[in-house]
């Protein structure tokens, strides 16, 4: 028996150019970066304030420093699917044979969703929830920090498969039979599942956290119809999580026994039932759906009343919108398989079930037409990215509700139309949300405001971008064209996939004037300094605090008296003559202490993983005792927090309450 | 009031002029669907009716979507901080009268459309038969890797991937797969639906007139998946016969034994036919599918690590 499992030299793809290409750059993207560090010696900075870090606003910040990597990675994989599609006309083949442009469309889904998604929204709930709450961290800190590690891992893992092995040839769903050992005998699939197994557990341990943190350690006076509607979104989206992702982890666990064992849960033979595996995986799908587009919901609501200087119009009834959007998620999985000869009962109930959803959806546009309704609207990047959103989601919308019309669907089922309806409402629905809170929240984040001009370019970019890019796949679904096509003989399609392909360099574009927005931001941060941290005149608790925030957050838990808090209090103090007491009374603050167990989880759950996947069993027992000790020695430690002295709180607090009156 | 009504109206005005143009260039390019064969172009009475459902739908929500867009650009621009002259409330964040019409006019839409799903799932059920006086040929579709076999038991002949068929006939589909899943689709004569191993999927389509129409699988497969494609020849009853007539007893035998061979993993296979087949042979085929598989499936064009 091999030590090294199935592993050996042909796992590294020597004799394919685009492939040790890629590799190559990435090893020496990550390579560069870590000569960089130790050369700069800033690996003591990087352990101490970043990798350790048990604070909700860095790990946020990682969260999203990890999505936008991913964006890079699953963008590239766009661009080199649109490429293929161009040229793979008639009898022509393209550059990419199958079994790699199967493992590009499978890695683009699997990092887009899993990988970019998910932590982006993550992310940007673990920086704003508990500013918005008022409160001074999450329920479980170090359990953020291991939750970020496990998504780390997972991305991790997925990035190791481009240079040793190969990813899933499935596309991004794995159906069996086709995921099963039988056909799919090589560590693709396992690099999926474990990949996904990981960052699940991660995924679900996030959800455990922030339902608990939403429901039970809210300010002094925040009730439930006090919260911002980015908490409730974060809570209806958390409660998703909680309940969605043990089924992913169990279904993949039954496919894994399928691979590993030789049990029969989704094979053909055996009395296995690869349809199970269909309902199980949408059963989870769908909600994600809404686990994934909701945060951006509770974006816009935050960005549509800063900018229009007014109340969220219709609280209630977003509030009530979103937790039906939250219920009603669990009951339209079927609308996935219409096409699998269901009934028509079944089918017709389904249908009906997916358009009900889009009631809830609906009002929530409206709800935001009337919060623009007599206010002041300032187009920043935030706003632009949001009306972008509502032009873009109603259309998005429109072809979902189409979908879910069962003979409509049995048409349009998996053609370029679904590619479109989807990519429709993700990226104008969730990557423009996600992109509203970045340009939103970076300010709070780092103290200095994000480039207007470059933000305003990237914006239309990918606007335009894609228009382009995904309307002629509108088309093209209607022409007949399927999706996953290495290649195709219908010429009369080609010119719409160029166009498309054009499509994808406009959002190119966008993606560069984002990188440049980001350096000149930071080169002119002197320019941009955020001294009030209220940059956009906000009206909830977050923009009470200081440009960064201190670890801390607030010195003294805030009162909340009412909705939006910071703005009623702002009217508050403007209304009244007298001069806010400067006798506060500033007491140590125990803030939890760094802890590096979410960072060594990773490092064995890295371990734990590759070892499963090329079936390296002694690594794999050691990374499993490796994680259980450390877990071990978290569960033992002596200190839990570290108390912050009241002199240095109040240095801090009279800083700021300085910069204040200035 | 009014001069934001009247900033509004000219707000809209220009919009409707840009919109005219996308909507302009949207029907161009389904124009351009509908003569490459698509599903804009049907050529059957199922693919007729689920067209006009697909437009009705469609009609139905654009109503509600384009003034929907139009609104948001026309408040957002007419509400924009630099104009001095829009309303301002700022305070207006509720109001039960607008609560109202929110709520029911996205409901009212779906109740329309539901109806739509409800009575179109049942009316195109995929294995209603389809009403006719002419009696259904019926055809046993096997999906394999990556090609489709054809049985038509009644006339006890084969082909691999193409299908034909009598126009102006009820044709009666029995699908199932050999492996992996696939879906059976022929988008100019309607619904498509998925093949799986030791199951069967029913379907009823029906071409109305000759002609040739591309099929394909729309579920990937693998390696192969690309060139799982087939051609429909709808061809008069009368000529329909006539080729019947002329296939029967020529060419290869599909039994077990062919069988075994065809089923082995291929891509991009040239249409052939099968003179004779052997009896129930779809059904051993189902039965067959179900049975624990010898060594896993072979990939023809090696990947780089299959270990």
């Amino acid at each position: 028996m091999n030590i090294l499992g199935k592993l050996s030299w042909s796992a590294i793809p020597i004799s394919e150019p685009e492939d040790m290409i890629a590799s190559g750059l990435m090893i020496l993207a990550a390579v560069g970066v870590l000569v960089w560090v130790t050369v700069k010696g800033r690996w003591p900075y990087l352990w101490q304030e970043w990798l350790t870090s048990v604070d909700h606003k860095r790990i946020g910040v990682m969260y999203c420093i990890l999505a936008l990597l991913m964006l890079l990675r699953g963008f590239v994989d766009a661009i080199m699917m649109r490429a293929q599609q161009v040229m793979a006309a008639g009898g022509a083949q393209g550059y990419l044979p199958p079994q790699h442009y199967d493992q590009i469309f499978s890695a683009h889904g699997t990092i887009m969703i899993f990988f970019m998604a998910m932590p982006f929204i993550i992310g940007l709930m673990n920086f704003a929830v508990p500013l918005q709450l008022g409160i001074r961290d999450v329920a479980f800190p170090t359990l953020n920090s291991v939750s970020l590690g496990l998504t780390a891992s997972g991305i991790l893992l997925t990035n190791i498969s481009l240079v040793v092995g190969e990813f899933a040839k499935t596309g991004w769903v794995a159906y069996p039979p086709l995921s099963e050992l039988r056909f799919s005998p090589g560590v693709g699939v396992d690099y999926y599942l474990w990949a996904l197994q990981i960052s699940g557990v991660g995924t679900l341990l996030t959800g455990i956290n922030f339902v608990t943190t939403i429901l039970k350690m809210r300010a002094p006076g925040m009730s439930y119809m006090r919260m911002p509607v980015f908490c409730w979104t974060a809570l209806a989206t958390n409660l998703l999580i909680v309940a969605a992702f043990p089924i992913l982890t169990a279904t993949f666990a039954m496919l894994l026994l399928d691979r590993y064992l030789g049990f029969h849960f989704f094979t053909n033979s055996g009395q296995g039932n690869p349809m199970m595996y269909v309902n199980l995986f949408w059963a989870w799908g769908h909600p994600e759906v809404y686990i994934l587009i909701l945060p951006a919901f509770g974006i816009f609501s935050e960005v549509f009343a800063t900018f229009s200087g007014k109340p969220l119009f219709g609280y209630r009834s977003i509030v009530a919108a979103t937790m039906a959007i939250c219920v009603f998620s669990f009951l339209v999985w079927l609308h996935h398989f219409f096409t699998m000869g269901a009934g028509a009962d079944v089918n017709g109930f389904f249908g009906i079930m997916t358009m009900i959803i889009a009631v809830p959806t609906g009002v929530k546009i409206f709800n935001w037409l009337f919060t623009m309704f007599g206010g002041r609207v300032r187009f920043t990047v935030p706003v632009l990215w949001s009306l972008g959103f509502m032009v873009t989601f109603v259309i998005g919308g429109m072809t979902g509700v189409l979908l879910a019309v069962p003979p409509a669907d049995f048409q349009l089922h998996n053609s370029l139309f679904l590619v479109a309806h989807f990519h429709n409402v993700l990226i104008g629905g969730l990557f423009f949300g996600v992109m509203a809170g970045y340009n939103y929240w970076f300010p709070k984040a780092f103290g200095f405001t994000l480039s207007e001009r470059w933000g305003k370019a990237a914006f239309w970019c990918w606007l335009v971008g894609f228009y382009v890019a995904f309307m002629p796949l509108y088309a093209l679904g209607l022409m007949g064209m399927t999706r996953r096509l290495q290649h195709y003989d219908n010429a009369a399609w080609q010119p719409l996939l160029i166009v498309a392909a054009a499509g994808a360099l406009i959002v190119l574009c966008g993606i560069i004037c984002q990188i440049i927005q980001l350096i000149v931001s930071i080169r002119e941060r002197d320019e941009h300094r955020d001294k009030t941290g209220d940059p956009w005149n906000g009206r909830t608790l977050e923009w009470a605090t200081p440009s960064p925030p201190p670890a801390w957050n607030f010195p003294a838990l805030p009162r909340v008296e009412g909705k939006d808090a910071f703005w009623t209090e702002k009217r508050r103090i403007r209304g009244s003559s007298t001069e806010e007491p400067t006798s506060l009374r500033y007491e140590p603050i125990e803030v939890p202490k760094n802890s590096a167990t979410g960072f060594v989880t990773a490092f064995f759950a890295v371990l734990t993983g590759f070892a499963l996947i090329w079936h390296i069993w002694w690594m794999a027992m050691l990374g499993l005792v490796g994680a259980f000790i450390t877990i071990l020695a978290f569960a033992w430690r002596e200190r839990a927090e570290i108390e912050i002295p009241a002199a240095l709180i109040e240095r801090v607090d009279r800083a700021y309450r300085e910069a204040l009156s200035r | 009031m009014r001069d934001l009504f009247r900033g509004l109206q000219a707000d809209i005005s220009a919009d409707r002029l840009r919109f005219g143009g996308r909507a302009l260039t949207f029907v161009a390019v389904a124009g351009l669907g509908g003569c490459s064969q698509g599903v804009l172009d049907p050529q059957g009475p199922i693919a007729s009716a689920e067209k006009t459902i697909l437009l009705n739908s469609l009609g139905i929500m654009l109503a509600i979507v384009v003034p929907s867009i139009l609104a948001t650009l026309g408040i957002a621009f007419w509400f924009r901080a630099s104009n001095p002259r829009a309303l301002h409330l700022p305070d207006f964040e509720y109001s039960g009268l607008l609560e109202m019409i929110v709520w029911s006019i996205p409901a009212m839409t779906v109740l329309l459309l539901g109806g739509i799903a409800w009575i179109g799932a049942h009316e195109l059920d995929p294995r209603k038969p389809i009403e006719s006086s002419v009696k259904p040929i019926k055809v046993q579709v096997t999906s394999l890797d990556w090609k489709w076999l054809f049985i038509y038991p009644d006339e006890g002949i084969a082909s691999v991937n193409t299908l034909t068929i009598p126009s102006g006939t009820p044709i009666s589909f029995d699908l199932t797969s050999s492996g992996v899943m696939n879906s059976f689709f022929v988008p100019q004569l309607g619904s498509q639906i998925y093949t799986m191993a030791g199951m069967v999927t029913h379907l009823e389509l029906q071409a109305q007139k000759p002609g040739v129409y591309p099929g394909f699988s729309a579920q990937f497969s693998g390696n192969g998946f690309a060139d799982m494609n087939f051609v429909v020849n709808a061809v008069p009853r009368d000529q329909f016969a006539q080729w019947v007539a002329s296939m029967r007893g020529k060419g290869p035998a599909l039994d077990a034994q062919s069988y075994t061979a065809l089923a082995q993993p291929s891509a991009a296979v040239a249409p052939l036919t099968y003179g004779s087949v052997a009896s129930d042979l779809f059904g051993t085929i189902v039965q067959a599918s179900t049975q624990p598989a010898g060594p896993p499936r072979a990939m023809p064009a090696a990947g780089r690590m299959e270990n």
